[in-house]
């Protein structure tokens, strides 16, 4: 049986429509997709994301074992900071990619997509290096407050002083009188708030938000949503695109590569990579026929497939229909064309910058 | 959920309103419901010939895709075109705005074959245990 989040009961009797994903029995959507994703873009969403997984790692060696295991550098961040990376195998292929919040140097949490719980929390644990390496992944809630309302919303429920938090910055502080980590992160495009906190009190901290929200528009939105949003700003959705088979390289996440950092698992494949040439590369596209390209369609140039679409969806923003693919790189500067094969009928699209959507 | 008498209803959860050999089509009420945001719509060309039990087009959401199957076989002599520029209306309106293509029908006994409004709300709830 999928599992549920702490919030299930409070899903069900809101009308979510409920669907299983990674295992996991979660909201897709309350009052329809469009008006949730309208809502983040304009307003406020509160998403119940607490099928992620959170790993921890403590003690004098934690910040060197996890940059050894961490594409991304935390030498280069602070005390309550956060950092966006991938944990690669050897051969370069991504385990998955996390945020890690340096609470301390001897003081770290992972988090880890639904999915891959089990399989990283594994890898983790066999690279611990001497650190101490907990999974506390049933012992947090997740609730993810994005959209340009979400600091007006949150602000009168907590001390603590947002203006001053900064993105990819976050800090612990009691928020409806549930302590919780606050973390100005997320995963739309928007300005925004993940709040970490017990399980027991996740209810309680669902309720105020959405009382506190309802002035200023503030809708519970699920994870279709969630994943339109994600789109619109090109973030990565692991799974669709990337796997332990693509290198961050492939998926263009160079920029979070630190190979001057020393060493770290996947460092010398990835170098290998760089020097012969990228066999791929994930390019953002826009479709100049009509139709919606999906997951795992063909792309074809000159009638033969030279790739396949990672994600696709109708932007409800920017209207047009936009996704991200792998081809050649032959075909992945801005301005090449390519076809999607929808269903047997080739439809044009075109590689455009990403992201497709930037905030005001 | 609302299944009106007037129309006839398949097991691909298509409606059909007969009025003579003319049968208008689209899809039905639990059918945009549970396919989200419609987002894309794509509908043959006057003058198609389809088939009864066969694709006609094609409704996307934000989430999934789903084919349109014919209710009964026949010659396309209307297509609600502006449906094209505006899918939500399906969602909004799935019996009347919401209608997507007029055939012509060839074979009356195929009419016969068509759920009534009853038959087709049992279906939807045997199908959702």
């Amino acid at each position: 049986m999928a599992k549920r989040t702490p919030l299930y009961d409070v899903h069900v009797q809101s009308g979510a429509r409920m669907v299983e994903f990674a295992g996991w029995d979660m909201p897709v959507q309350y009052s329809g997709l469009l008006d949730e994703h309208e809502a983040v873009r304009t307003r406020a969403g509160l998403f119940d994301v607490s099928h992620m997984g959170e790993v921890v790692f403590r003690g004098p060696r934690a910040l060197e074992a996890l940059n050894r295991i961490f594409t991304n550098d935390l030498g280069r961040v602070v005390d309550g900071q956060a950092q966006y990376g991938c944990m690669c195998r050897e051969n370069g292929g991504i385990v998955d990619d996390v945020v890690i919040y340096r609470r301390s140097a001897e003081d770290l949490l992972v988090c880890v997509n639904a999915g891959n719980r089990e399989k990283d929390f594994a890898w983790l644990a066999d690279h611990a290096a001497g650190a101490q390496v907990t999974n506390e992944s049933d012992d947090w809630v997740q609730l993810a407050l994005q959209g340009p309302r979400a600091q007006a919303i949150l602000q009168p429920l907590t001390g603590a002083e947002l203006a001053k938090l900064k993105t990819f910055h976050f800090v612990d502080g009691d928020v409806a009188g549930v302590p919780c980590t606050i973390a100005r992160t997320g995963y739309t495009g928007e300005d925004g708030f993940e709040l970490f906190c017990r399980p027991a009190l996740g209810v309680k901290l669902w309720k105020a938000l959405v009382e506190a929200g309802k002035p200023e528009g503030l809708v519970p939105a699920g994870l279709g949503a969630r994943d339109t949003l994600r789109l619109e700003v090109a973030y990565r959705l692991y799974g669709n695109d990337m796997d332990d088979d693509t290198t961050p390289l492939e998926a263009g996440l160079g920029w979070v590569v630190k190979f001057d950092k020393g060493d770290f698992i996947g460092r010398d494949a990835m170098l290998r990579q760089k020097t012969a040439g990228l066999p791929r590369k994930l390019v953002g596209f826009v479709l100049t026929d009509p139709g919606i390209a999906r997951h795992g369609y063909d792309v074809l140039h000159d009638g033969r497939k030279v790739g396949v679409v990672a994600s696709g969806t109708k932007s409800p923003t920017v209207k047009s229909s936009i996704g991200l693919a792998f081809v050649p790189p032959a075909l992945a500067a801005e301005g090449s064309t390519f076809a999607v094969d929808i269903r047997g009928r080739p439809a044009a699209a075109q590689v455009v910058k990403t992201p497709f959507y930037v905030r005001k | 959920m609302n299944f009106p008498d007037d129309l006839k209803y398949t097991r691909d959860h298509e409606w059909a309103r007969v009025q003579g050999n003319r049968v208008t089509v689209g899809i039905t009420d639990f059918a945009q419901d549970a396919l989200g945001d419609v987002v894309y719509v794509e509908l043959p060309e006057v003058g198609d010939v389809v088939k009864k039990g066969e694709t006609f087009g094609v409704v996307e959401s934000t989430k999934a895709v789903s084919d349109l199957f014919a209710p009964v076989s026949g010659k396309v002599v209307e297509v609600n075109a502006p449906l094209v520029d505006a899918p939500e209306t399906v969602n909004e309106d799935p019996y009347e705005e919401g209608w997507m293509i007029v055939i012509e029908s060839t074979d009356a006994k195929e009419l016969a074959e068509l759920l009534d409004g009853a038959a087709y709300r049992k279906f939807v709830e045997e199908e959702q245990e």
